[in-house]
């Protein structure tokens, strides 16, 4: 019971960091109705610049961690939503009316463009650094010696999940860019016509999408202490499934299917083999796309001829 | 049309795109980390890249408007007149014939080159590949992201086969085919009601399945380190090697080991062929019309009487087979084979080779295999902006001519006359 509880723990911890990746997929996909495919390489990116700025911060002498925190956290979302405007500026918007596959073949590319531009920029190498947070909670021990740990930084990856997620639905709900945003969504030439910039909310989108992906990836260089080039991908595509077991293009389940992944993977790893975690997860989304395709909350397709 | 902008414009965007380069550069150019030797990441600046990036994109930007005003917002379809496109067709009805006698005639030409025959295998490998998954993307229009797992299931089959009960290349080339098919089938069937993109993203987790698989059923694949010692093909049973009974002894003359690349390349020519004949064949049959139908119009499809899931499902089974004949091919030509050649990479450059022949054009693929992989070579030296470039070129591509190089994607059949429609028919509540 006690190893099942610091299992949940684990997975909603993980849960929390693909939920925030999955919203970027969820939200373009809603709007633009495309896969942004470069979306786990813009995590990544994400998470080189948290480390980037760490390191800097700390050779000017820095020690206060809050102040390191925020400043990296609002370093990093600044410009990884900047490369996420760019991406769409780049690759996407003067595709948007082609034929349907060339958005997603664009953003294949432009997934290829962003691993190996931070591989050529930043070596191969895997960059770890030292764990900033530490401590945390023994919330309960057996009488065999086992201890459920609640870590500090699991505290705070969650913490900043919720925030982030109260923030943003305050945003899609209540605000002028958010009311954009759904009626763009439901008809683009309809906005379009009402007086709606269509360009700048699907740009707006994907800044915002890329903010939160950079979030993502400054939480997981936090809680897993490393970054690669190669990191976003199989994060990406866990993100995706993610999405769509929630039902893509819907918000509150982005985030459900985000828990739902971290879960499964965690548990799977616990008690079956860690090798075929990827496996698991990837058959999942095989089965929630035959079996449910329009995944836990999304609505179905109606299909127009 | 918008007035021309005149030089202060120009300036002014070609400023902002620097200052926008310059705040994405700045951190992942300007500064580089490293682990040190004693596992404490260090960093130090670079901005002289930096600012020789950003003065590039600078510069850039200036010649890109003045191009822009130079050709026009529409020039690139223009570029094109009827006169050029007359004898475009010309020489397209000639260059398959031509193409076709010079690859025949490549080991004749190039016997000496090692570099270049063992080049011109790769080229016909990837033409092979992008033919079969013509059938799924180009004619069937299924997006199809994870082909490399057929040619990986073909790889192993042949491998697994040959290394375990020692099956002749012959022998397993087909139960590769057939193999391959089987899984084609097998994903197939999950994907039916799924179209476009949730099936590219489906299609790509089942490679990474298959990948990850072979990657961690160590007892049967051997893991990581793969499988080796795959025996090399034999002349229908006579080996190709200095031997008393190799094929040189028996036929009186020298040994050379050129005769095996020769070999191969006369093999895998001969399994493109066949793909390609397999594939212009099908389009005349039913199924083939079916396939194009479904790619045009799966609703229209299926009111017109057409079983999509057997039209869906034979063409992943008809693409799955030839990529597993180019799997076994691989196997057999490389003697080593490893879950390292069969990476989401993989189905990338195929996919685009298709996309960039033409979605539906064989000579088309076959001129995109030849760019592609020869592009390859040329960044050989290049090794980690290869894929740089690749994916550069791809996003470029996709803007630029998103139809591919040679845009024929015409159905096989249609109305020799176009039938006018008057317009009170086609008013509301008519037809």
């Amino acid at each position: 019971m006690d190893y099942f509880a610091q299992q949940l723990i684990n997975g909603l911890v993980l849960g929390s960091i693909y939920g925030l990746i999955a919203i970027g997929y969820t939200m373009v996909y809603g709007i633009v109705g495309m896969i942004n495919f470069a979306h786990g390489d813009v995590f990544m990116i994400g998470g080189f610049i948290a480390l980037i700025t760490f390191l800097i911060l700390i050779s000017f002498g820095l020690t206060a961690i809050p102040v390191i925190l925020l400043v990296v956290l609002l370093v990093s979302m600044a410009i990884t939503a900047l490369y996420g405007w760019t991406i769409e500026r780049i690759a996407y918007r003067p595709l948007r009316h082609s034929f349907r596959l060339a958005p997603m073949l664009s953003a294949i590319g432009m997934s290829f463009v962003l691993t190996n531009y931070s591989q050529v920029t930043q070596g191969a190498r895997v960059k770890p650094i030292p764990p900033f947070i530490t401590g945390g909670y023994t919330l309960h021990e057996s009488a065999d010696g086992f201890v459920i740990q609640l870590s500090n930084i699991q505290i705070m990856v969650v913490v900043t999940t919720i925030v982030l997620l109260a923030l943003f639905t305050w945003l899609v709900s209540r605000t002028r860019l958010g009311r954009d945003m759904r009626a763009c969504e439901q008809d683009q030439t309809m906005a379009a016509l009402l007086g709606v910039d269509v360009d700048r909310t699907i740009s707006m989108t994907f800044v915002i999408g890329a903010a939160l992906a950079a979030v993502a990836g400054l939480m997981y260089l936090l809680y897993y202490g490393l970054v690669d080039f190669f990191m976003g991908f199989v994060a990406g595509i866990k993100a995706f499934t993610a999405a769509v077991l929630g039902g893509i293009g819907s918000l509150p389940g982005a985030m459900l299917g985000g828990l739902a992944i971290g879960l499964i993977e965690t548990f799977w790893s616990a008690y079956f083999s860690v090798e075929y975690k990827d496996v698991a997860a990837f058959s999942i989304l095989i089965v929630v796309l035959i079996f449910m395709p329009t995944g836990l909350l999304g609505r179905p397709e109606v299909e127009k001829v | 049309m918008k007035a021309k902008p005149g030089i202060p414009s120009i300036l002014k965007t070609a400023l902002v795109n620097a200052v926008i380069a310059l705040v994405l550069f700045s951190l992942m150019v300007g500064i580089r980390t490293e682990a040190g030797s004693d596992g404490q990441l260090t960093y130090w600046t670079r901005f002289g890249e930096l600012a020789s990036l950003v003065a590039a994109v600078f510069g850039g930007s200036i010649v890109i408007e003045l191009l822009r005003q130079w050709i026009g917002p529409t020039g690139a379809e223009k570029l094109v007149t009827p006169a050029v496109q007359s004898g475009m067709s010309l020489i397209g009805r000639y260059l398959a014939p031509a193409l076709l006698i010079f690859t025949v005639l490549v080991p004749v030409i190039f016997y000496d080159q090692r570099y270049i025959l063992d080049l011109a295998i790769l080229v016909l490998t990837y033409v092979m590949l992008g033919w079969g998954l013509n059938v799924v993307v180009g004619l069937a229009g299924l997006l199809d992201l994870g082909y490399v797992a057929f040619y990986a299931v073909g790889a192993y089959s042949y491998g697994l086969l040959a290394t375990n009960f020692g099956w002749s290349f012959w022998i397993c080339l087909p139960l590769a085919g057939i193999l391959a098919a089987f899984w084609g089938v097998l994903l197939g069937f999950p994907v039916l009601r799924l179209r476009g993109d949730y099936l590219a993203i489906v299609t790509l987790a089942f490679g990474e399945i298959i990948r990850l698989v072979i990657i961690n059923w160590q007892d049967l694949t051997g893991g990581p380190n793969g499988v080796s010692g795959i025996p090399r093909p034999t002349f229908f049973g006579i080996p190709l090697d200095n031997s008393d009974d190799g094929l040189a002894a028996r036929l009186g003359i020298e040994y050379s080991p050129t005769h095996r690349i020769v070999f191969l390349f006369y093999v895998i020519l001969a399994l493109a062929l066949l793909t390609n004949w397999a594939t212009i064949r099908l389009r005349r049959l039913p199924i083939g019309r079916a396939w194009e139908a479904l790619r045009e119009d799966e609703v229209a499809c299926r009111a017109l009487g057409i079983n999509t899931t057997t039209t869906k499902l034979t063409a992943f089974a008809t693409g799955a087979m030839f990529g597993g004949f180019a799997g076994a091919f691989f196997a057999t030509r490389q003697g080593f084979i490893s879950p390292e050649s069969f990476t989401f990479q993989e189905s990338a450059l195929v996919l685009a080779i298709v996309v960039l022949g033409g979605m539906g054009s064989q000579l088309g693929v076959a001129l995109a295999a030849l760019a592609m992989i020869g592009g390859f070579e040329l960044f050989r030296g290049l090794e980690t902006y290869r894929m740089l470039v690749f994916g550069m070129a791809m996003v470029l591509i996709m803007i630029w001519r998103p139809r591919g190089l040679i845009g024929h994607r015409a159905p096989t059949v249609y109305l020799t006359k176009a039938q006018a429609i008057s317009s009170d028919l086609v008013k509301e509540g008519h037809g």
